[in-house]
């Protein structure tokens, strides 16, 4: 970083300047710029087609910007956990080989190490299992489990919740945020279960093609300009929703009555399917 | 080696030959199996023929001609499948229809034919000979060097391209490093089962192993087994019953296939 001149700040893990992106004279990003830092879990909101993915991918240096830059620091070590993965099926793979890829030499790569990883995520018993016979959601924590494996600096999760059911996806955003904790690594995701972003994430970046607003996840709920965004839509759907759900869930799954949860802090739930955006998520 | 039993000069260099271009055949096919490019290869073999035609007409060393059509079109389709973001069959299809047209057009003005057109459309592993077989091995032994070098890189890009490319694998180049590959595979190998045939080397041999492999370096060496089984036994037959050799290797292939299809264990890793 010495004599680097494009070098970023002190503790910064990657810095997107005033990205443009448009496909089709379609404007994806408009002037977007977002900063990552060490240890801290970001995420990622906005309705389907609001750019999310792409500025991910942007980030990660897979899609070229229009307009902008991107700097990362030199040698950055990431784990990426795209949003869907099919893998060929005519290539034999066991989990526990599937783990090895893309994993440097060394203790890493190791059978016990693997194993003892593969249990972090809740898939012990998947090791000699065909990496074809999982499914999605076995598929991301495994996904998950080999990106850990490769010690990264900065941990990239492209809705990583998908296909995880809702005790998976609590016990998902649990172990997330040990390994922030154990491993100081940065954290991107994008996602759409606001009511968990809320609870375990330390910035919100509420995007749609620009970015509207952004900081901590209590602030931007109230921000006016996440109203907009999600309001319209949500809002609405939002009385609808708590007037058929008398009950919620619990950490265990189990149901609790309404009146005796704070129902004001699990709102706004958005899945994909919801918003009336445009189809194509990126 | 006395008497009637004594084998062929000839026979023995096609033994060669074949059993040389299954043990090439194995890694490259298993990739083209696992990255779908059945037709891709369909499209090279094609090309070769026009580098065949384009030998014959510069009269200056025709194997090196195939070669060199062979890579340019390999990275002609390359260009295409990147500008058109995935594969694009129809651009595939036009390289293929296109080259082998123009070969037929070009064999139709030379004055005089010496192409035997017949042999290269559907090989002719009798007529190797001992300049082949050095051909071949030669290579063989750059092909497999490579491959060894790439083989984390492209199972890396085969799992899943954005994630090998963001974890540092250089997957432009491992993929042009395979395409070229490829091209010269499609020039060696033409000469044993013929541009028409060739693909089958590559792609049959895969489709039996992986319905036995549990890995992805069992099923190369699973693939390499089948591959000289089916070299010896269409050999076999074209000795014993004076059928075609190439069409010969095929069909005991397909045969192999239609075999470990029917018999083999239950329960082997298959997507349902």
């Amino acid at each position: 970083m010495m004599n680097d001149p494009l070098s970023i700040p002190n503790g910064a893990l990657v810095v997107a300047n005033d990205i443009v992106y448009t496909i089709d004279e379609r404007q994806i990003l408009d002037h977007v710029s977002i900063t990552i830092n060490n240890s801290e879990i970001v995420t990622l909101i906005g309705p389907n087609g609001s750019g999310k993915t792409t500025l991910i991918r942007i980030m990660l240096g897979l899609l070229q910007p229009l307009g902008g830059t991107v700097k990362q620091k030199p040698h950055l070590q990431i784990g990426y956990v795209p949003q869907r993965l099919q893998i060929e099926p005519s290539l034999p793979l066991s989990v526990g080989r599937f783990l090895k890829f893309g994993v440097p030499k060394g203790p890493n790569r190791q059978k016990g190490r693997r194993a003892t990883v593969l249990a972090e995520v809740g898939m012990e018993t998947m090791y000699d299992a065909s990496i074809h016979s999982l499914s999605g959601g076995e598929l991301q924590r495994v996904m998950l489990a080999r990106a850990l494996l490769r010690d990264p600096e900065l941990l990239v999760l492209d809705e990583p919740m998908q296909g995880v059911d809702i005790t998976g996806q609590n016990e998902i955003y649990d172990l997330i945020a040990r390994i922030r904790d154990a491993r100081q690594c940065g954290i991107v995701m994008v996602s759409h279960d606001l009511h968990i972003v809320m609870a375990s994430t330390d910035r919100v970046i509420c995007l749609n093609h620009h970015v509207c607003c952004e900081g901590k996840p209590e602030t931007v709920a109230r921000d006016p300009a996440f109203e907009t965004i999600f309001g319209k839509q949500a809002a609405a759907r939002l009385a609808i929703y708590q007037h058929n759900h008398d009950h919620t869930h619990d950490s265990h799954g189990h149901t609790v009555p309404n009146d005796q949860n704070i129902s004001d802090q699990t709102p706004v739930e958005l899945s994909g399917t919801q918003s009336g955006e445009t189809p194509h998520g990126r | 080696m006395a008497g009637d039993f004594m084998i062929p000069d000839f026979m023995v260099r096609a033994l060669l030959a074949g059993l040389g271009v299954a043990v090439v055949a194995g890694p490259l096919g298993v990739f083209v199996v696992w990255r779908r490019m059945a037709y891709f290869g369909e499209a090279l073999a094609h090309s070769a023929l026009l580098g065949v035609v384009l030998g014959a007409v510069l009269g200056v060393l025709p194997w090196l001609v195939i070669i060199a059509v062979c890579s340019a079109v390999a990275l002609i389709l390359f260009a295409l499948e990147r500008s058109s973001g995935r594969g694009s069959d129809a651009a595939i299809g036009l390289i293929a229809q296109g080259s082998l047209a123009f070969a037929l057009v070009i064999l139709a003005f030379m004055e005089s034919e010496r192409i035997d057109l017949f042999a290269y459309l559907f090989g002719d592993i009798l007529a190797v000979t001992r300049f082949d077989l050095w051909l071949i091995y030669g290579a063989g032994l750059v092909v497999l060097s490579v491959m060894a070098l790439i083989w984390q890189s492209m199972l890396s890009m085969v799992v899943n391209e954005d994630v090998a490319r963001v974890e540092g694998v250089n997957v432009t180049a491992t993929k042009i490093l395979h395409l070229l590959l490829l091209a010269l595979f499609v020039s060696g190998a033409m000469k044993i089962v013929g541009v028409l045939l060739v693909v089958a080397m590559l792609i049959i041999p895969p489709s039996v192993a992986r319905l036995l492999a549990r890995s992805p370096e069992s099923m190369v060496i699973i693939s390499i087994c089948v591959g000289m089984l089916s070299i010896c036994g269409g050999l076999w037959a074209s000795y014993s019953a004076d059928t075609p050799a190439g069409p010969s290797i095929v069909v005991t292939a397909i045969g192999i296939f239609l075999v470990t299809l029917i018999i083999r264990p239950r329960g082997v890793s298959q997507k349902q």
